[in-house]
């Protein structure tokens, strides 16, 4: 059967057999980031036009519809003209770090992208501390985004930035504490081992009403975090007229752009994996007939389903709620989110010891 | 535990009211008759305007080429910025009185915005606005119209 694994395999055999096993290694390496490279740039295609349509639709408008098949092409003739703008950089700018920061941007987010397993047994980097590496990975975004604030020589940027500072810094602790609920729950922090144990049934179902307002925690914090609307106070348009990319143009904003959607994706591929169990088929208890014919359809369908509703999800509460005031903000973190997450974590705990969950 | 109560009535509140905004949204998304875009210059022979839609002034003529309008200028008066310029003339009536009547009704379409004050002002509805906006035109003095039709004349027993 074709699978991503079965061709991965094929590959790494007759790179085995052509080459030196070290220059097979580097060449596998140099496969993957081309594929990761790939994969980002038609990411960026596809969840920008998809962004733009679930927009139109539901401002009960259109959307995109003269470029190609309703609309389709619209993303691609978009990064065309990105790509021939020229890249300005402002006279007052620390023109290195003003040149680093959308690179430094898009490099985590393709860091975070090792330990997601994308489909069964195609996973990049199943190390042992999976779940660890990626909450530690993602704050690295915001150094990227502060360096490209206060390099800008800009006050909007340098507000932008500053906010997005607090707001990543205050909601990693609950997206922290629901990623560890369901830590908790498997003894692990392996990624293939929590996608393993939910082979009979997906941590929201089996985790009772603890997983599933984790699962909400998790979703508010990481809308927070990749810095989506409500949570939009780092670009805010109507206030900061961009943010922190606010004196950047051509293939430089794109980047900033493209990081943006790409985070989305990751954040959402990690909370498929945590609590809608990653490629693994939809399973009920015995019921063998049931989960057989859930087994054919193909788990990196699986993964990416689960992925894109939940960034329907992220897209629906973008187009629905206004944006918070900077207070409101930390005050929804830290006066609401973080004791939930607490008491939550303490109540799921109580549950993996006395074995309560399914 | 009166403090305990409110957090807790406040976050069922403000989730019900996301989950109501997010219902509207969800509404719209499922449902595409809801969409109110005009695809306009492929729809141009079937589209509909609202009534109330406010393209330019027209004066209202009937089948015998006759019109309401007295000349009396309070349209000019009502219109905030110049749009209407109206030039009067003396008819002589049977009985050899001399009466007001109007000779050319001059509206600057390029001043207009259609603010329907002079509609209001007019005490004969002689003037209503048309639905037409395809304003465009290569020259500027285009725009400035005659807006009553030639040898039209007032309409009996309007006073």
């Amino acid at each position: 059967m074709l699978s991503i694994e079965n061709i991965a395999d094929s590959i790494d055999a007759w790179l085995n057999r052509a080459f030196s096993p070290s220059v097979a290694t580097l060449l596998e390496g140099v496969l993957v980031g081309l594929g990761a490279i790939t994969f980002f740039a038609v990411l960026g295609l596809v969840l920008v036009l998809m962004e733009r349509k679930v927009s139109a639709y539901m401002q009960i408008r259109l959307g995109p519809n003269r470029v190609g098949p309703g609309g389709s092409l619209q993303t691609v003739a978009d990064t065309l003209k990105l790509a021939m703008k020229e890249g300005l950089t402002p006279d007052g700018a620390d023109k290195f770090l003003f040149n680093l920061a959308p690179f430094m941007v898009i490099v985590v987010a393709m860091l975070i992208l090792a330990p997601i397993a994308f489909a069964k047994g195609s996973q990049l980097w199943d190390i042992n501390i999976g779940i660890l590496y990626v909450s530690a990975v993602s704050s690295l975004s915001v150094i990227g985004i502060l360096m490209a604030g206060w390099a800008s020589n800009n006050k909007y940027s340098l507000l932008g930035a500053m906010r997005s500072g607090a707001q990543i810094v205050s909601y990693e602790l609950s997206a922290g504490f629901s990623v560890l609920s369901i830590v908790v729950l498997t003894g692990s922090l392996r990624i293939s081992d929590i996608i393993a144990s939910q082979q009979d049934g997906w941590w929201l179902f089996k985790g009772h009403i603890p997983a599933i307002i984790s699962f909400v925690i998790f979703l508010i914090a990481v809308t927070a975090e990749t810095n989506r609307a409500p949570f939009d106070l780092a670009e805010a348009e109507s206030e900061l007229t961009a943010g922190f990319h606010t004196e950047y143009s051509g293939m430089r904003f794109a980047l900033f752009f493209l990081a943006e959607y790409v985070n989305i994706f990751i954040v959402c591929a990690i909370a498929a994996t945590l609590y809608l169990g990653g490629w693994m088929p939809l399973h009920i208890g015995h019921w063998s007939g049931f989960n057989l014919v859930m087994d054919y359809i193909p788990s990196s369908l699986w993964f990416l389903g689960k992925t894109f509703i939940l960034i329907f999800v992220i897209m629906w509460f973008r187009w629905t709620f206004p944006r918070l005031r900077i207070d409101q903000l930390l005050d929804l973190e830290w006066k609401y989110l973080l004791p939930l997450s607490l008491f939550n974590l303490l109540l799921m705990t109580l549950i993996a010891i006395e074995g309560w969950h399914f | 535990m009166a403090f305990l109560k409110d957090y807790i009535s406040d976050i069922y509140r403000g989730i019900r009211s996301l989950l109501k905004g997010m219902k509207l949204t969800g509404y719209y998304f499922t449902h595409r008759k809801e969409i109110i875009t005009q695809q306009y210059p492929d729809n141009r022979g079937t589209m509909v305007l609202p009534e109330r839609f406010r393209g330019e002034v027209v004066m209202i003529h009937d089948e015998n080429n006759e019109h309401a309008c007295t000349g009396c200028t309070a349209c000019e008066l009502a219109c905030p910025n110049g749009t209407i310029k109206i030039i009067t003339k003396f008819d002589t009536t049977p009985e050899g009185k001399k009466k007001k009547a109007l000779d050319t009704f001059i509206y600057h379409l390029e001043l207009c915005t259609m603010c329907n004050l002079c509609i209001q002002a007019c005490p004969t509805d002689a003037i209503k606005m048309a639905q037409n906006f395809e304003h465009s035109v290569y020259d500027r003095s285009k725009l400035t119209k005659k807006l009553n039709k030639p040898g039209s004349k007032i309409r009996e027993g309007v006073e």
